[in-house]
This record gives structure tokens, C-alpha cells and sequence, in this order.
């Protein structure tokens, strides 16, 4: 069997607050195969955000990892220094954010940051530099793209400042793309567009992405595998096509319940929408067993006293619930 | 003729933009002869991409931006001429994001009860009477009168914010996108809070939202705005069973499908490109540049809102054509 390209085992990320120390990430783990598209979706406040930040080497106080391995290759980079993260990232991470206009540098025209990449990470020269920097643009589809390279960030509309943040993460060709929430702050069509032209460009480049969102319908609209996330751990692991058709955890069939979907209401009539009680626990208020616990409508006793394990189905993937057959 | 709680007639919201020394005075069209009605205890849902004069529309109808041209009526009574303070007890509005439009000094009673106190309920017992009736109604307990929005979770926000808006009980909500901003797993219970509502208190809704499964789920009827305009106006229906314009097919196909139903139409449906500038709208139809069934004549004549079938309008030149 080959390594997967990156292997996260019992990830434990620690939130130093006044005095006392939580967990606000641990017993995560997952694999990212080559070319791979891996979704991690969940609510906010669930990890999933952080998780990112710990692949990339990017915690900064008061979050800071606490445990666990992060393998990128057949090689261990959660020790890595400062400097050789730096350069992991942007070579061989590629990184879009949710909101290009902060992400991007608003003094410098996007053709020169793009070019950066291959100055910095390949020695290229600058000029050399600027000529690619315009054959990534045009990869990426932004119409005129030996005019653009001359634009700053605010010159571009938010569908191409992201256009431009793919052109940068993907300009060294990397193995890993990390994209957390990259169409949160789009408008739907244009969401459309950016998704497509991720999964074309990776699908070509043989780019794995690892996905993070909040929309559990683009993730698995994107992504092959999908990991769900809440308060702090992965509650269910499935390929994307099973995890709408048979959820296994209470949360995850409740996320797909909970919400109007397109076309539901011609079929069957307005229904009630199925409720999911309660809000998501902050960091330092867990319950203990279960997280799930006070909000899940098939609780027991059990549930509340210990906190289950994560469980192989037999179909392939994973869930962590003591109900979930 | 049904009586209409609503209307607007050919209303249009222009903004200058600019200044004559630099580069000079533009037009922003930001809504551009709007016509709408809605009746008593019905749900409108409107929806379109950013930019589109959503927004702004919600404004006027509020009056708190002033029509450039057209007339905004509530109960047949035009706008204009109406008391701001009638306006008020009439029509009320519900916002994004509860953590921006509550008042962080202010506890959840006096939140609700200074609009009773504006508008003249001044008794002691009644005042506590009605804050804490309509606590009750959206679900927040007598124990939270006392609290200050931030000991509130999103979802609880957003409940001050809806009990709020009816307090006054008004006949017409404008709820802007009212749960875009909470968690995933909190936007049912504020989906099926507001229908509740809606029965009890027999109101009607404008429900402004990018999301399209909330609005068909929530809408009687349903307007699709685009660059200042209604592109498509019908009953729920008809606009998600039979989508005539391509810029509601467009939105339609634009979200996650995790079950592939259709892609081969999905992908004939896409719209390419980006909203042009509401500053220098394209000639003709303002969908040209993005749409899949672009025609020469789309360029140089601007299709008019025409009827489908009755209640059903669409501003296309190929209303008429089957697609896929």
C-alpha cells in the first residue's frame, strides 16, 4: 500500500485560557490520499478551522498543538521549525483562505504576488517570474490577464481576488491544497464557478484538497471522502455519496434534516423542519461522555457517562457514537 | 380587487455617485421600477446576488431611503403621506446579523419595551405584560428580561431580534436574510419560529435570502431581482418547478448538488462571469454577459416583465422556450 500524502493521528490542539488549559481539538485523525479531495465540515466553533491552521504550522498563542502526528509524506512535520514550514508552505501546502481582500496584500499588484511564489520557492528570477505569474492568471480564468497582472486586490471583484488567492496556491504546483471556507464570502453563482475551477485545477495538477466548510452539500458535492466535525472531535467519517443517503450519527443526520432542501417541498408538501435542540457547547463548557449529548434525541445513560469511541462500519468509514447500528 | 397590504409602483432608488471634479457624477440605479405587492399574511420571497437592490428595496419600503421616482403604499395609503410613526406599527424588519443590530447597554426588556413606550403604552402592568407575552411567543424564558444581548447565544440573538420586530404587531416583516448568519445546526429552529409566528399572528413576510431551499420552503410567492430589476415574479412553484428566466435557472443550478440529480442541465444552466457594475449596467437584457442563451437581440432590447402563465411574469426573450 502506498503512504497517503498526509496522515493526521490523534491530533490534540490545547486553548490556554486565564488559568485553565481546554482542548479545543483532540482525538482527531484522517488521511489524505494523492490527488484526494477530503472534506471537514462542521459548525463554527467545532475545530475544524484550527485543525487547517495545525496542518500549515500556523497555531499561534493562545492555540497550540498539544499532541499527535501530522505526517506529510512518510515524513513527521509537527516539529518542524519556523523556517522549514515556511517553506513546506506555498511549495508543497497551498493555502486559500475565506476572505481574499484580507488574505491578499492590498499595496502590491496581484501579478507580483503570484510571482513571489516562484522567486521565493523556485529561485526563479523576476521576470521570469512576472511571465508566469500571467500563465497562472490565465489558468485561473481571469479574462486579460496581461492587464490584470498590474491590479491591485480592491481594483478586483471578491469571484476574482479569489481567482487570484487559487493562481498563488497553486503556483508551485503543490501536493496539498488547503481551502478553508474559500466560497463562504461569494455569491452563489459565482461560488459555482470557483468550485469548478478548483476541482478542474487540481483534478489536472493531481492537487489533493483538503476542503473546510460549514456547507455540508458543497462538501460533498467537492469532495470524495467527508469528516464531520463537533465540539472539538470527527463524530462520523463516510465516502460523500453514502454520508446524505445513510448518516450515521445523530448529528449528521440532523444537519441533513434541519435544513429546507431545494425541490423537498414540490414532493412532499411543507414539512416542520426537524430541530436540532439546544446550541453548540463553547470550548470550556463540554459536557462529559458524549458532546453530543444534551442536543442528541437518541440519548441514553451511557451516553452521558462515557464518551464513545470512534467505531469502523462495515461499509467503510467512520463513526463515533454508542448508538450508531 | 383583493385588498393589498403591500404595493409598490415602479419604484425606483437612484444614488449619485462621484463628484463632478473627479471623473463626474454617476447614476446608481439601485432599484429600478420595481413593481410588487404583497397581500395580507402572505410570504414574498426575494432573491438575488449581492448588489442586486435587495437591500435598498427593503429600505424604501421601510421609508428610510426615499423613492427617486414611484410610489411605496401600505394599506392603500401612500407612503409619503403616511405618519413615520404608523409606518412603524405597519411594517417592521428582522436583520442579518443579531449581534450587530441589538443594543449591547440595553437588557431584553428594554429592548422590547421602549417601542411600546414610543408608541404610547405607558401602563406599568401592561408594558410587562406585553414584553413578557412576547418572550414567551419566541421562545426566550422570563428570566432572560433581565439579561444583556451578550450572555445570548446567535440563535437566541436573533429571537430578540424577531420578538423585537413584533413587538408592535406589525402586519408586514421584512425579514433580511434572517438566519445567514447562525449556525447551521440553530437555522431550523428560526425558520420554524418565524412560520409559527406567521400562523399566530397572521403576518406577512418579505423573506430577503440567497438561500433558495429557505425560500421555497418559507415563500408563497417568489421575486427574482437582478441589478435593481425583477427578472421573474410567480407563485413558489412555479418559479422552482418551471424557472422561464436563465438567471433563476442560473441560481438554481449554482447550489451543491451531492446527489448529481441533473447534471447535464445543471451545466447548461450555469451563468459565466460575474454581476456587472449596477454603475454601467450592460444594453439590452443586464443578464447578456452571463447567460447561457444569449441571442443577438438580447444586446439591443431589454425584454419587459411579461406574463407566462397568470401570476407567472418573466424578462426574457425566450420565456417561451423549453430548456433541457
Amino acid at each position: 500500500m502506498t503512504t497517503p500524502l498526509l496522515q493526521v493521528e490523534d491530533m490534540r490542539i490545547a486553548l490556554a485560557g486565564a488559568g485553565a488549559s481546554h482542548n479545543a481539538v483532540e482525538e482527531v485523525s484522517f488521511e489524505i490520499g494523492r490527488g484526494e479531495a477530503f472534506g471537514l465540515v462542521g459548525e463554527s466553533g467545532c475545530g475544524k478551522s484550527i485543525t487547517a491552521l495545525a496542518v500549515m504550522g500556523l497555531l499561534r498563542r493562545p492555540l497550540s498543538l498539544a499532541g499527535g502526528r501530522i505526517v506529510l509524506d512518510g515524513e513527521e512535520i509537527q516539529g518542524a521549525s519556523a523556517a522549514e514550514m515556511r517553506r513546506l508552505r506555498g511549495s508543497r501546502i497551498g493555502m486559500i483562505f475565506q476572505e481574499p481582500m484580507t488574505a491578499l496584500n492590498p499595496l502590491s499588484p496581484v501579478g507580483r504576488q503570484i510571482a513571489e511564489m516562484f522567486v521565493l520557492h523556485q529561485g526563479a528570477s523576476w521576470n521570469e517570474a512576472m511571465d508566469r505569474a500571467e500563465e497562472s492568471l490565465r489558468q485561473v480564468q481571469v479574462p486579460s490577464p496581461e492587464r490584470r497582472i498590474r491590479d491591485y486586490p480592491h481594483q478586483l471583484s471578491g469571484g476574482m481576488r479569489q481567482r487570484v488567492m487559487i493562481a498563488i496556491a497553486l503556483a508551485c504546483e503543490p501536493e496539498l491544497l488547503i481551502a478553508d471556507e474559500p466560497t463562504t464570502a461569494l455569491d452563489v453563482t459565482v461560488q459555482a464557478e470557483i468550485i469548478d475551477l478548483m476541482r478542474e485545477l487540481c483534478a489536472a495538477k493531481g492537487t489533493a484538497i483538503l476542503m473546510i466548510s460549514h456547507d455540508l452539500g458543497l462538501v460533498a458535492n467537492m469532495c470524495r471522502r467527508v469528516a464531520v466535525m463537533y465540539a472539538g472531535r470527527i463524530v462520523e467519517a463516510q465516502a460523500a455519496g453514502e454520508i446524505f443517503a445513510t448518516p450515521r450519527h445523530p448529528y449528521t443526520q440532523g444537519l441533513i434534516d434541519s435544513l429546507p432542501r431545494l425541490g423537498e417541498r414540490a414532493r412532499r408538501g411543507r414539512q416542520r423542519l426537524r430541530e436540532i435542540s439546544g446550541v453548540v457547547p463553547t470550548i470550556a463548557a463540554y459536557p462529559s461522555g458524549c458532546r453530543f449529548n444534551p442536543r442528541c434525541s437518541a440519548v441514553s445513560d451511557v451516553c452521558r457517562a462515557t464518551a464513545p469511541e470512534i467505531t469502523a462500519l462495515p461499509a467503510g468509514g467512520l463513526v463515533r457514537c454508542h448508538h450508531h447500528g | 380587487m383583493a385588498e393589498q397590504l403591500l404595493e409598490l409602483r415602479d419604484l425606483a432608488v437612484h444614488f449619485t455617485v462621484g463628484s463632478a471634479l473627479r471623473g463626474g457624477v454617476k447614476t446608481l440605479k439601485a432599484v429600478d421600477g420595481v413593481t410588487l405587492d404583497v397581500k395580507p399574511g402572505e410570504c414574498l420571497g426575494l432573491v438575488g446576488e449581492s448588489g442586486c437592490g435587495k437591500s435598498t428595496l427593503a429600505l424604501a419600503i421601510m421609508g428610510l431611503v426615499p423613492p427617486t421616482s414611484g410610489q411605496v403604499s401600505l394599506n392603500g395609503q401612500s407612503l409619503a403621506a403616511r405618519e413615520r410613526m404608523e409606518t412603524a406599527r405597519t411594517v417592521q424588519m428582522v436583520f442579518q446579523d443579531p449581534y450587530a443590530s441589538l443594543n449591547p447597554r440595553q437588557t431584553v426588556r428594554r429592548t422590547l419595551a421602549d417601542p411600546l413606550r414610543l408608541h404610547g403604552v405607558t401602563g406599568k402592568s401592561e408594558l410587562a405584560d406585553r414584553v413578557m407575552d412576547m418572550m414567551a411567543k419566541v421562545g426566550l424564558r422570563p428570566d432572560h428580561a433581565d439579561r444583556y444581548p451578550h450572555e445570548f447565544s446567535g440563535g437566541q440573538r436573533q429571537r430578540i431580534g424577531i420578538a423585537r420586530a413584533l413587538i408592535l404587531r406589525p402586519k408586514l416583516v421584512i425579514c433580511d436574510e434572517p438566519v445567514s448568519a447562525l449556525d447551521v445546526s440553530i437555522r431550523a429552529q428560526i425558520i420554524n419560529l418565524l412560520l409559527e409566528l406567521k400562523d399566530e399572528m397572521g403576518l406577512a413576510y418579505i423573506m430577503i435570502s440567497h438561500d433558495l431551499g429557505v425560500v421555497e420552503h418559507v415563500s408563497d410567492r417568489v421575486a427574482v431581482m437582478y441589478l435593481g430589476r425583477i427578472v421573474e415574479q410567480g407563485g413558489w412553484q412555479e418559479i422552482f418547478e418551471n424557472p422561464r428566466h436563465p438567471y433563476t435557472r442560473a441560481l438554481i443550478a449554482a447550489i451543491p448538488d451531492p446527489f448529481h440529480r441533473a447534471d447535464a442541465l445543471v451545466a447548461r444552466s450555469k451563468a459565466h462571469g460575474e454581476i456587472p457594475s449596477a454603475l454601467n449596467p450592460p444594453p439590452g437584457c443586464p443578464f447578456n454577459p452571463r447567460c447561457p442563451m444569449k441571442a443577438d437581440r438580447c444586446t439591443r432590447e431589454r425584454p419587459l416583465l411579461e406574463a407566462v402563465s397568470p401570476g407567472h411574469i418573466a424578462a426574457c426573450h425566450f420565456r417561451e422556450q423549453a430548456v433541457g
